[in-house]
């Protein structure tokens, strides 16, 4: 069908007469795949997914007829793909421990069995839409996975498989299309990438995404539907973030996708993830989890297509009324596979050597995630989150200052923060939430109406703190008053009793809504009473150096969730110790008048 | 096309040769060129087409003329020769013998660029490494299948930290049974020496493999020895159960050879000239450590870098530490202290630690205990800021503790003698000595059990 006529990097000239653009190529005796980036006269211009070396001129081009898709059916939980949804567990059976060139292997294993139970309603002479539930499939004990009519199929039913069990290829259902012609459904279909899938209409959720991490949840809140980056410098703690919401968000899926990243993190979630409990239904959490892995030494033009495979399988899941978490680590690799391309198709760099059209497709991902009012009359959502790794930690490089533009939850991760130590280091002064409004009802409904105010005051704190700071390394800590003293004390507390958070630690690694709320509750008590005593004339040092003030910050990690009624007993100890100090120095004063 | 010798340079520039295109050659096909003298140099295909081919000469196509010289096609790429002869022997980028010896013959021939490992063969690394270093075993551990560079600068002692790795590193309570593959791009003459005689007097040499590009030997060269080694190191690993323990020195000359190549093919430069895929081209390299399901063997990375004007937010630095599961930083300032080894706490990271430590591994109390480490000294040196500016004597009591713990800690905990090989439970002894000129409540990252356990507070110090 062509021939190769060049070969530069990931980049395949071929001679060709009749492919399409955006169509998938197979090239040479290897069988590389590859994908039509531009046509002009009768060459074409092929961004290969697998390494080029050893292909040569004059090698045989073979066109697919059709554009890079993915399989989406039961089967894709638990499951680590490749950039272009290839099964890597099925890969390293084949090929052994490193990737070969050229494998055909399909995404989803055409042998299993699924059991299938026909919905209620499924009768012969029904007429079914886009969207329609077929039925269902226990594709995990927790997910049940609905089989849909795919977008753009409608008809009359004109036969179906009863309950039982069938693998993906088997016709479920037999429809009669608008032109009498039978249209054969089973319980997968093909979707091309770079097409968002379609839904009935955008919803506003007011719905946190609750990740248990007291500094997102509380501080910077994110909505299911939402969009947000962690952007931050290397070693930093992108992965610890990401890592931790796949743990814990309250999401019903979640997809994690390895891009341009290190081989070991995604072990590192393949072997602890089973292991672990799901917090919301008691099971393993890999039973909810799956994975997309194009690490850095993987070819960089498979890392360009991750991202679009992975919110594709992401939106079919949404479709079926879940509630998908998708994120992606690291975007930024993804950027520099679009620049790396664009490079060598000599297109005008704008900034850095990136193309013009970064922002737009920044933008268009971005837009994929959404709460939606699906096909199927469902409530589903896609929410996205995307490490970015600026270099040398830079904000104002392209590719974190167009993403700053176009997401709404912004996590600002800080070096010195994290060379200190300080984990999660989110910064306090650069992050930003939009959802803050939205989540504020919920938390008042669910937790306490006091949320709102109570997280303005400590953040207004930490700021009054970071201000007084910088006083102090002017001209000492003896320009400051009492009361300023406290507040930079307190501040403190608050810095390492509630926003520090240690993956690590068993008991603090998921922090519930309620006790955030209860540690955040009692440290601002804490203050007030201090700024009370201090007014009564009780020392700063006096405060700084009560054994409960190490307690204070120790409570995160020596109360767990289910043991909260010990933070009351722990409170009421406090303040009544407090109180008795109050009435002592308010004896003093009267009797000092 | 074996035989077939071409004449069909079109232009040479740099390291670079174009040739007329129609031979079909492929891409990464390895080319022998006979110049006018016969002399033979090797290179490489980087970019082909019907119309034009594109060489990669690795020792530069100076004296080169477009009339005299001859190509001919080895229809394989770049392959590396193995067999456990490889031990004891020191060879170029290349894999050709350096040590006047005969080559090594084997029917086992290797790609030296490899093929990615498939992230689900990987088995996750979790075996703490004693290196005998405080400050990297307390707080960034080394763990076996890890990628952990050091990052330098010029007049730091690197070299002597890196050979002092290579002569303590082993299991807790095993002896060393690492095998070294020694990989130098640009070093000079007295660091190669350096580490030869190091290997020699540690009794290690006949478990080293070397391969050695010069200062004064082909740039290019250095874009291909990272390769050869590592397959070197796989085959070690993987093929013969070794653990292996790969030594890089210096990435920064490699970087430097790449940017070269890729000004002269004219690639779209990015930050400070270096090519927008230097990213990935760093990742082929280091990605190549770890540990594989089912494979007894190893391959713990420890490349070494200079920061240029010691700024580590250069591009090669950075995108290094975005690869690499964490990286020690050498500190002039240290060093000028005449602190040994100057290894600089607070950039230092080991990402790997967290698994590797523990109960199982060390002691239970490691992990906190690293990271009450990290928080006091980090507070110390705000203490030792705020002293600079007000004065010592005007510091409140609680910041002079942390004042004279700073200075405790990098004096015993850092400082280390290059002989002393201290155990990792020597080591956290020493770690609770040092929190002990701290008061409890100071101490929030360690649990009140291990206060109980270990601290020893004097309120009267
Ligand atoms: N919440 C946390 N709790 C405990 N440790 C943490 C936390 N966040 C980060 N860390 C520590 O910081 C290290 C680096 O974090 P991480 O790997 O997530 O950084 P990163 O920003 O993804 O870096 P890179 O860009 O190089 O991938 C981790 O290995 C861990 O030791
Ligand atoms: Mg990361």
């Amino acid at each position: 069908m062509g021939k190769v006529m060049e070969v530069n990097g990931p980049l395949v000239t071929i001679q060709q007469n009749n492919i399409r653009n955006g169509e998938q190529v197979r090239i040479g005796k290897l069988g590389l795949v590859g994908e039509v980036i531009s046509l002009f006269e009768n060459r074409a211009l092929v961004q290969v997914y697998e390494t080029t070396e050893s292909l040569h001129p004059g090698e045989e081009v073979e066109g697919l007829g059709k554009p890079l898709s993915v399989e989406l059916g039961p089967g894709m939980l638990g499951q680590i793909f490749d950039g272009v949804q290839r099964p890597l567990n099925k890969i390293l059976e084949m090929s052994g421990e490193t990737i070969a060139r050229g494998l055909t292997v399909n995404s989803l294993d055409r042998e299993k069995k699924w059991h299938f139970v026909p919905a209620d309603n499924l009768e012969v002479g029904q007429i079914v839409t886009q969207g329609t539930i077929m039925g269902t499939v226990q594709e995990t004990p927790t997910i049940t996975h609905r089989v849909l009519v795919p977008p753009g199929k409608q008809g009359e039913i004109v036969e179906h498989a009863g309950e039982g069990d069938y693998t993906v290829e088997e016709i479920i259902v037999r429809i009669k299309d608008r032109n009498n012609k039978l249209v054969d459904l089973r319980m997968y279909h093909d979707w091309p990438v770079r097409t968002p899938r379609p839904f009935q209409s955008r919803t506003s959720s007011a719905q946190p995404l609750l990740t248990g991490q007291r500094i997102l949840d509380t501080f910077f809140p994110l909505l299911k539907g939402g969009k947000a980056a962690v952007p931050g410098p290397f070693g930093a703690g992108k992965t610890m973030v990401q890592q931790q919401i796949a743990r814990w968000a309250n999401a019903d899926i979640v997809l994690y996708v390895g891009c341009g990243e290190r081989g070991n993190e995604l072990v590192d979630i393949l072997e602890t993830f089973p292991q672990l409990t799901d917090p919301y239904t008691g099971r393993s959490l890999m039973e909810r989890t799956f994975l997309v892995a194009n690490t850095s030494n993987m070819p960089v033009v498979a890392r360009e297509a991750s991202i679009y495979v992975g919110v594709t399988m992401a939106e079919y899941y949404r479709d079926q009324g879940y509630d998908v978490v998708m994120v992606a680590d690291s975007t930024s690799r993804w950027a520099e596979a679009l620049r790396e391309v664009a490079g060598r198709l000599g297109q005008m760099p704008v900034e850095e050597g990136y193309p013009a059209y970064l922002a737009s497709r920044l933008a268009a991902f971005y837009e994929r995630a959404g709460s939606v009012n699906t096909l199927a009359e469902n409530m589903g959502s896609v929410t996205l989150i995307g490490a970015v790794s600026p270099p040398g930690g830079d904000f104002s490089e392209p590719v974190t200052s167009h993403t700053k533009e176009i997401i709404r939850t912004f996590w600002a991760l800080s070096k010195p923060l994290a060379d200190a130590r300080h984990y999660p280091a989110v910064s306090w002064i650069e992050s930003f939430s939009d959802y803050e409004a939205r989540a504020r009802d919920w938390w008042a409904e669910n937790v306490n109406p006091k949320w709102s105010s109570h997280r303005q005051q400590a953040l207004t704190l930490l700021t009054q703190a970071d201000e007084l700071e910088r006083i102090v390394n002017l001209v000492g800590p003896e320009a400051l008053s009492s009361a300023q003293r406290w507040t930079l004390e307190s501040a403190g507390i608050i810095k390492e009793g509630l926003l520090q958070q240690s993956a690590l630690d068993e008991t603090d690694s998921y922090c519930s809504p309620e006790k955030q709320f209860r540690l955040m509750d009692l440290i601002l008590k804490f203050y007030e009473t201090g700024n009370e005593l201090i007014k009564l004339g009780m020392p700063v040092e006096q405060l700084a150096e009560l054994p409960e003030n190490g307690k204070i910050r120790r409570l995160k990690s020596s109360i767990a969730n289910d043991q909260l009624e010990e933070l009351d007993s722990f409170a009421s100890e406090l303040f009544k110790h407090l109180d008795y100090m109050r009435a002592e120095y308010a004896g003093t004063k009267e009797t000092n008048a | 096309m074996k035989q077939i010798e071409y004449k069909h340079v079109t232009a040479a520039r740099g390291s670079l040769l174009f040739l007329k295109g129609g031979t079909d050659a492929a891409l990464g096909e390895r080319v022998a060129i006979r110049d006018i003298d016969g002399n033979i140099r090797n290179g490489q295909v980087i970019k082909t087409s019907d119309k034009m081919i594109l060489v990669q000469v690795f020792e530069s196509t100076e004296h080169i003329d477009l009339e005299n010289t001859w190509i001919r096609y080895l229809d394989e790429p770049f392959e590396l020769a193995l067999s456990p002869d490889m031990l004891g022997r020191n060879f170029n980028g290349i894999g050709e013998p350096r040590d006047n010896r005969p080559p090594i013959v084997s029917s086992l021939v290797r790609n030296v660029n490899g093929s990615p490992i498939n992230p689900a063969a990987r088995a996750y690394p979790r075996e703490f490494i004693q290196t005998g270093i405080s400050s990297i075993d307390g707080l960034n551990s080394l763990v076996r299948g890890q990628k952990l560079p050091v990052f330098s600068g010029s007049g730091l002692p690197h070299n002597r930290i890196a050979a002092q790795i290579v002569r303590q590193a082993k299991l807790p309570d095993e002896s060393s049974n690492f095998v070294i593959v020694f990989a130098a791009m640009g070093v000079s003459h007295s660091d190669a020496r350096f580490f030869e005689t190091e290997f020699e007097s540690s009794g290690v040499l006949r478990n080293v493999v070397m391969f050695t590009n010069l200062a004064n030997d082909p740039p290019m060269e250095r874009l291909i020895l990272p390769r050869t080694a590592l397959t070197a190191a796989e085959y070690l690993a993987y093929d013969l159960d070794h653990h292996v323990l790969v030594v890089i020195t210096d990435m920064t000359n490699y970087a430097e050879a790449l940017r070269e190549i890729a000004t002269e093919k004219g690639d779209v430069p990015s930050r400070k000239g270096y090519p927008g895929y230097l990213y990935s081209d760093l990742a082929e390299i280091y990605e190549r450590a770890g540990r594989v399901k089912n494979r007894h063997g190893s391959i713990t990375m420890i490349p070494i870098l200079s920061m240029p004007s010691d700024d580590i937010t250069h591009p090669i630095p950075d995108l290094t530490g975005y690869i690499t599961e964490g990286q020690i930083v050498m500190s002039r300032e240290l060093h000028s202290k005449s602190v040994y080894p100057p290894v600089n706490v607070p950039p230092s990271l080991s990402r790997l630690m967290k698994d590797g430590i523990g109960k199982e591994y060390t002691r239970e109390d490691h992990p906190h205990v690293a990271s009450q480490l990290y928080a006091s000294y980090t507070r110390a040196l705000e203490a030792r800021n705020l002293a600079s500016i007000i004065g010592a004597e005007e510091l409140s009591q609680r910041d002079r503790r942390f004042l004279a713990f700073a200075e405790a800690f990098e004096d015993r905990f850092v400082r280390q003698d290059a002989e002393d090989e201290r155990s990792i439970i020597e080591t956290l002894d020493l770690a609770w000595e040092l929190l002990s000129l701290l008061p409890p409540e100071a101490l929030t990252r360690v649990s009140e059990a291990e206060i109980q356990k270990y601290h020893s507070w004097d309120e009267s110090r």
